[in-house]
């Protein structure tokens, strides 16, 4: 056990180098966006696909000479959630991040983090989509990128069997009216044919609950109402009545659920134009879907993101004028083509491009101009305050138990109502 | 044995050899030798402090953080929270789900665990005999353990779909109904265990036969030679040997399966464990609280009642454990200390009786004893 005087100096450096190492760790990372001589550096973390390419953010750096951008893409808005939260009011975000209306509700709550998107800009997007993303003192926390104007999807095939039109215009008017006519048509559907004629309860109903107003809370107490609200129960029955005969009773996203939309086991769903590439992807063999340019009760939205500035990062005004241009109405039209994410911004709709874009794998569908329409058609900006996806998730459950056949409809509902309550 | 009878050497000291400086020189003798006094004492915690640091940090500091988190009500982002005592464990604990959630983690780890180490004994029992390839085989058992337990849910999830899951379909052709694999709690939980248990088997496999292949051959032919066939060889020495190593299992796989996560959360598309918590498991129950609802105060609290269920099941494991490796490791039934100081009191007796002299005779003592001990075993086993 003797160690010479060598070994021991080997032994404490190394013990205190393993220290250091350590320490090292745990030492805050140096800022990567400071600026170095006039130059720099921006980033911007997206998830999924938002049509950034290389040569559209390379187009920035041109006209821009002493900024580079970086982009880090996350794999799913989940991913990209959890690290926002994470790094939300200390360091380490982006100069600019992408968000997702699913978590808006959340990031509001953190609004005054986010530096507010200057007053000039903000009428350029659609009303709705900046009434979404302002706060109570009125500041604009969100450069609106897409959005997910709804239409109805269908499979002209299994319409024609069920001796229903197949154009997509007369399609159009064969569901145009409400709900009760959109199950009016199902019913019709599932008589001819015995077979399902959307494919769950939950998705169709998130169809009609992003048209109530304030559905689960009180925008202004911000109070859960949830239970009391008849409307919610009245979309709640009406659905489940509908599901029993007309649901194929695929939860959206399952395994199940792909399969049956490359084999048709229902015949319509509702679409936003995100949903296109969703079905085109993952239905590649089926030549049959098109889409008609109809929403049961009016226009609906779903989903959409915004891009957000952390109030705290490095480069904060430039970061600002990066977000800006990303989202101005030709950039939008870019990313539409490169990655089918539907414009938000009011000129961007106007675009000859984006009306003139048809999409092959629909028939030749005139995509853009329909989803302008829906576009135009929604009315209604739901208010979704902080408890609204946990009320909402909670909701989901409730039908997919009644459809699943653990429940019925009066116990699933009952303990909707019980468990809500333990929200908050 | 002898080497703490020889008295240790003394520190030669460098100073000693230098022949001028001649006052100064005690002292410095004396700080060599405390120096290498501490050496001797210090260094070993120094070469094992750099795990014991990177634990307090990575391991003790969390778990006193979030003991201090669970008592109030956090916010993430603001790193913020207000002090509310034990309220979010009252709420966790007044909960249904929670219970719900209790009752699956436990149908989850014991339908895994139960049939897994069975048929990993017994996987390992055929690997330990002597068949071509073994090399082969025994990497084959392994390789579900390299695959991402991600991609197993994967494939297995497309496995067990309600509709157009390859098992439906197969009981389909066959004229037979299908099972509800998402709707049906306990259809849920076989899924998940046959997860759990393709990706688990080979692992608690191979550390089955690697203590499979460290019992002595003898043993065997001397129970060949007694007439004892396969069935009761393994029953009367395999079985019994492996006890150590089935603890060990045992406790690793408990551990695992208390914390059971990855195959729940994927699989269904949402990863919330069901519309009616059919396969919610607690550590699911935990990851939605805190990484779902941002409720990081009432996740703390439930981290802490999953760390206290463990702990409970763990001293469980432990009494269990002890009584078997005392029946195991003391074959005369005494405990250690018992022995020990059985030793010390016949070295002394000896050492009275032949005075000083006996050093060669004890040396050789152990050996005899150990050649008894073995004999000793080998008559019980054949036994």
């Amino acid at each position: 056990m003797k160690l010479s005087r060598r070994t021991r100096a080997i032994a404490a450096v190394t013990g205190a180098a393993s220290i250091a190492i350590i320490a090292a760790g745990c030492a805050p990372s140096s800022d990567s966006g400071s600026s170095d001589g006039g130059k720099v550096e921006l980033t911007v973390a997206t998830f999924n696909d938002f049509g950034y390419t290389d040569e559209l953010l390379q187009e920035y750096m041109d006209a821009n000479p002493n900024v580079t951008v970086v982009q880090n893409v996350a794999a799913t808005s989940n991913d990209a959630r959890a690290n926002y939260f994470q790094k939300l009011g200390k360091k380490g975000l982006a100069d600019v991040e992408a968000i997702e209306v699913d978590w808006l509700p959340e990031v509001m709550q953190y609004s005054d983090l986010l530096a507010p998107v200057p007053a000039d800009l903000q009428d350029r997007w659609l009303d709705w989509k900046t009434d979404a993303a302002t706060d109570a003192d009125g500041n604009l926390i969100g450069y609106g990128t897409d959005i997910g104007p709804e239409g109805v999807c269908y499979r002209s095939d299994l319409f024609a069997a069920a001796g229903l039109p197949t154009d997509r215009e007369e399609v159009a008017k064969l569901l145009d009216g409400d709900w009760a006519k959109y199950f009016e048509v199902g019913e019709q559907y599932t008589k001819a044919t015995g077979a399902a004629f959307f494919d769950s309860a939950g998705g169709t109903y998130q169809g009609m609950i992003n048209q109530v107003e304030a559905a689960y809370e009180d925008p202004d107490s911000g109070d859960i109402t949830a239970t009391t609200n008849p409307e919610v129960e009245d979309l709640y029955n009406q659905v489940l009545d509908a599901s029993a005969t007309q649901s194929a009773h695929l939860g959206q996203w399952s395994d199940d659920w792909f399969a049956g939309l490359s084999n048709g086991a229902y015949a319509t769903m509702l679409c936003p134009g995100w949903m296109l590439g969703v079905i085109s992807g993952n239905a590649e063999d089926v030549t049959t879907w098109d889409i008609a340019n109809t929403f049961p009760n009016g226009g609906g939205n779903w989903g959409g993101s915004y891009l957000t500035v952390p109030a705290n990062g490095a480069n904060v005004e430039e970061a600002q004028k990066l977000a800006d241009w990303l989202t101005a109405p030709e950039q939008q039209v870019k990313a539409f083509e490169n990655a089918g994410t539907f414009p938000s911004q009011n000129d961007a709709l106007t675009s000859d491009t984006l009306l003139g874009s048809t999409n092959e794998y629909f028939n030749n569908a005139p995509v853009g101009q329909i989803l302008t329409d829906r576009a135009n058609a929604v009315t209604v900006a739901p208010f979704k305050g902080q408890f609204y996806f946990q009320v909402n998730d909670a909701m989901q459950q409730a039908l997919t138990r009644v459809e699943d056949g653990t429940q019925d409809k009066q116990a699933s509902w009952d303990q909707w109502v019980s468990e809500v309550e333990a929200i908050g | 044995m002898t080497s703490t009878k020889t008295a240790p050497p003394s520190a030669p000291s460098p100073e000693q050899a230098r022949p001028d400086r001649t006052e100064r020189t005690p002292r410095r003798i004396a700080f060599g030798h405390k120096l290498s006094k501490w050496d001797l004492k210090l260094s070993p915690y120094l070469y094992i402090s750099p795990f014991f640091i990177l634990f307090a940090i990575t391991g003790l500091f969390p778990i006193a953080y979030t003991a201090v988190i669970s008592f109030m009500d956090w916010d993430l982002v603001r790193n913020s929270g207000t002090f509310i005592g034990f309220d979010q464990y009252v709420y966790v604990l007044t909960q249904p789900k929670f219970w719900i959630a209790l009752r699956n983690t436990f149908s989850i780890f014991l339908l895994s665990s139960v049939p897994q180490l069975i048929l990993a004994v017994f996987i390992a029992t055929m690997l330990d005999q002597n068949i071509r390839a073994k090399t082969f085989w025994r990497m084959g058992v392994l390789l579900p353990y390299v695959m991402a337990p991600v991609a197993v849910a994967l494939i297995f999830s497309n496995m067990f779909g309600d509709k157009y899951g390859l098992i439906n379909t197969t009981l389909a052709d066959l004229g037979l109904p299908p099972v509800m694999w998402h709707s049906n709690a306990f259809a849920s939980h076989i899924a998940i265990s046959t997860m759990v248990n393709f990706r688990w088997t080979g692992y608690n496999t191979l550390i089955l036969l690697a203590a499979m292949q460290a019992i002595p051959r003898d043993y065997y032919e001397a129970a060949a030679i007694d007439g004892a066939n396969r069935f009761r060889q393994f029953t009367a020495i395999t079985l019994p040997s492996l006890r150590p190593t089935l603890i060990f299992v045992i406790i690793t796989s408990t551990i695992g399966g208390l914390q059971i996560f990855d195959e729940p959360r994927m699989y269904d598309q949402f990863g919330t464990g069901g519309a009616n918590s059919q396969w919610l498991t607690i550590s699911l129950y935990l990851y939605d609280i805190g990484w779902g609802q941002w409720n990081f105060g009432r996740a703390a609290a439930l981290a802490w009642i999953l760390f206290i269920i463990i702990l409970a099941i763990g001293v469980i494991n432990m009494l269990v454990t002890n009584r078997l490796v005392r029946d195991e490791g003391s074959r005369d039934g005494r405990s250690r200390r018992d022995r020990r100081a059985a030793a010390i009191a016949a070295r002394t007796e000896l050492e009275h009786r032949v005075g000083g002299t006996v050093r060669d005779d004890f040396g050789s003592a152990p050996t005899g004893a150990a050649t008894s001990d073995t004999n000793d075993k080998t008559t019980e086993v054949a036994r």
